[in-house]
């Protein structure tokens, strides 16, 4: 008897688990399908460089069905609902499917909808997002023409995809406003509801004063209210208020409406689904599985993420189909590029239970990239990541990077020196 | 800002790490808590502690938290909750709450 499993959501981790699904399932009387909205894939970790010129558009998008293997079905279609009692969902088109098993895999948008003021005349006038592929595009054409003033870079919510791409945009709006000869003219705020810019006590040592050297001013502890557009002003909840000229801003992130339509989201109304945090089993219903920016998981919103889970949920949907335990653990790791501009970059790795240290990666010693430094290496790192997400990752293929975090070539307890950009 | 007579009597009663947040969420108690609420110029009352309990049940769960789940809890919204914990409101009541300090990935 052929059965059937579903993935809703082609983008990072659907394509992934559709990939590896598809190879381990090969001699298995399972049928995969695979459904999304639409066939544009963007390689969202593009969309920060976008604004500065250094991606153009086009560097950003490719078909989804390029990356879908074949004998894997793909369905363009939008899932309306999923009845995880009768195990089917229903699409948009009127068709229902059935499954034996189904991924959820519908990732995290921006809802800029969620704070008044912020989706209102001054969007894309002098508010913009680059969390998406129009917002980046249409903040490159801003940026051109801008003749300078207040910069504020405002993260709505502490739970979004990506938390260090909005640290990412600060730094390289610093070096492009320097490289434009007009950085006297531009005032940079970091506002972030957050007790700082880093939270963690080694990032913060290492870190922190990238934010002096750069003249980025960190405005600590603020949770975005409303924007009152009137005053060109973004106001927190205690009343206090930060003008801007421009408005860079990372709004609330929500997961799909399908999550709330259909009854599986959490108690804040953010549509981030329930899920083990170690096995990736929807806390509701057995034979569901979440993988992505759409778990509740503590864990980073981020393709990394994505890629360690997609190795355990792979075991463990196997386990899962052979009637047999889940034993695949993820540890909660991530491991991130972080742009500082100027040509360099840093580097973060870490878990569930270990902060970011500082140190070498992969390898001890030799690297070659350095944890909690900017560097050059660091940054042709997050250039080539662009071609191993097209060529490598997306296809499933294997990375030579583990999947379980390693205190391997990490300092612990050393007493180091904080690092200076120009050290 | 925190009184540094009322930081050391609290450091000495129970291990916190250097910014004062409890090492050991099992050891808390509200007398505890009361001490560290002083020291923020916070009288605790039963909504505070509503609101205390609520985020130490959620912490063991494992749930990330967030001032906004705070918001949708049923005990407080997110003003209230401001008016209860000035300031950092997260940030502050987790500390009181005995849990860890809220933080972002790095
Ligand atoms: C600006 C920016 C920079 C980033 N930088 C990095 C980085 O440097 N490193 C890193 O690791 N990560 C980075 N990320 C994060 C990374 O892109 C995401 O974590 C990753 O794409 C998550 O994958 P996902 O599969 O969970 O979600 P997505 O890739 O977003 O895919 C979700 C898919 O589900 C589909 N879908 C949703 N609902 C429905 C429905 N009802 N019916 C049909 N289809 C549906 C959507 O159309 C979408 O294709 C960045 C993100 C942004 C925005």
């Amino acid at each position: 008897m052929n059965k059937n499993l579903i993935i809703i959501g082609a983008g990072t981790a659907g394509t992934m688990m559709a990939n590896k699904l598809h190879h381990e399932l090969r001699n298995e009387p399972w049928h995969i399908t695979l459904i999304d909205r639409d066939n544009t894939h963007y390689y969202q970790p593009g969309f920060l460089f976008i604004p500065f010129g250094i991606y153009k558009p086009e560097d950003v998008v490719r078909p989804r069905t390029d990356f879908i293997p074949e004998g894997v079905r793909f369905v363009m279609d939008e899932v309306q609902t999923i009845d995880g009692e009768q195990n089917l969902v229903r699409l948009q088109s009127g068709d229902v499917l059935t499954y034996d098993m189904l991924i959820i895999a519908t990732g995290v948008e921006i809802a800029p909808l969620e704070t008044p003021g912020l989706k209102g005349e001054l969007w894309y006038k002098d508010i913009f997002d680059f969390y998406t592929y129009d917002g980046a595009v249409r903040l490159a054409e801003k940026l051109q023409n801008w003749e300078g003033g207040t910069l504020v870079i405002n993260l709505a919510e502490t739970q979004i995809k990506c938390p260090v791409a909005p640290l990412e945009f600060a730094f390289l709006s610093d070096a492009y406003f320097t490289e434009k000869g007009m950085r006297d003219k531009v005032k940079i705020k970091y506002v972030t509801p957050l007790s700082g810019a880093f939270t963690k006590p080694k990032a913060t040592e290492m870190l922190n004063k990238l934010m002096d050297e750069k003249h980025i001013e960190v405005v600590p502890d603020f949770y975005l209210s409303n924007v009152d557009t009137q005053k060109k002003a973004i106001v927190s909840y205690d009343g206090k208020e930060v003008p801007f000229d421009l408005l860079i801003t990372i709004p609330v992130n929500k997961g799909d409406g399908v999550i709330e339509r259909s009854g599986l989201g959490d108690e804040d109304g953010l549509n981030f689904v329930p899920t083990d945090k170690f096995n990736l089993q929807s806390k509701k219903f057995k034979n569901v599985f979440v993988i992505g920016d759409t778990t509740n998981l503590p864990a980073s919103k981020a393709g990394s993420v994505a890629h360690f889970e997609a190795e355990v949920l792979t075991e463990n949907v196997l386990s899962f189909i052979h009637g047999r335990e889940l034993t695949a653990t993820f540890d909660g790791h991530a491991n991130c590029f972080i742009e500082t501009g100027f040509g360099k970059a840093t580097l973060i790795d870490f878990n569930y239970t270990t902060e970011p240290l500082p140190g070498k990666f992969p390898l001890p010693v030799v690297g070659p990239m350095d944890l909690l430094k900017p560097t050059l290496t660091n940054h042709m790192g997050k250039l080539a990541f662009r071609w191993v997400y097209w060529h490598m990752l997306l296809t499933g293929k294997h990375l030579p990077v583990p999947t379980h975090m390693s205190m391997a070539g990490k300092i612990q307890d050393k007493k180091i020196e904080p690092v200076t950009e120009h050290a | 800002m925190l009184n540094p007579i009322y930081m050391e009597t609290v450091v000495k009663q129970l291990p916190v790490n250097a910014e004062g947040y409890l090492l050991d969420a099992t050891l808390w108690t509200p007398e505890w808590a009361n001490e560290v609420a002083r020291s923020y110029g916070i009288t605790l009352t039963d909504k505070h502690f509503d609101v205390l309990n609520w985020l130490r049940k959620k912490q063991a769960e494992g749930v990330a938290l967030t001032i906004r789940k705070v918001g949708a809890s049923g005990i407080v919204d997110i003003k209230q909750f401001y008016e209860l914990f000035p300031g950092g409101p997260l940030k502050v009541s987790s500390k009181i709450a005995g849990i860890p300090k809220p933080v972002s990935c790095i």
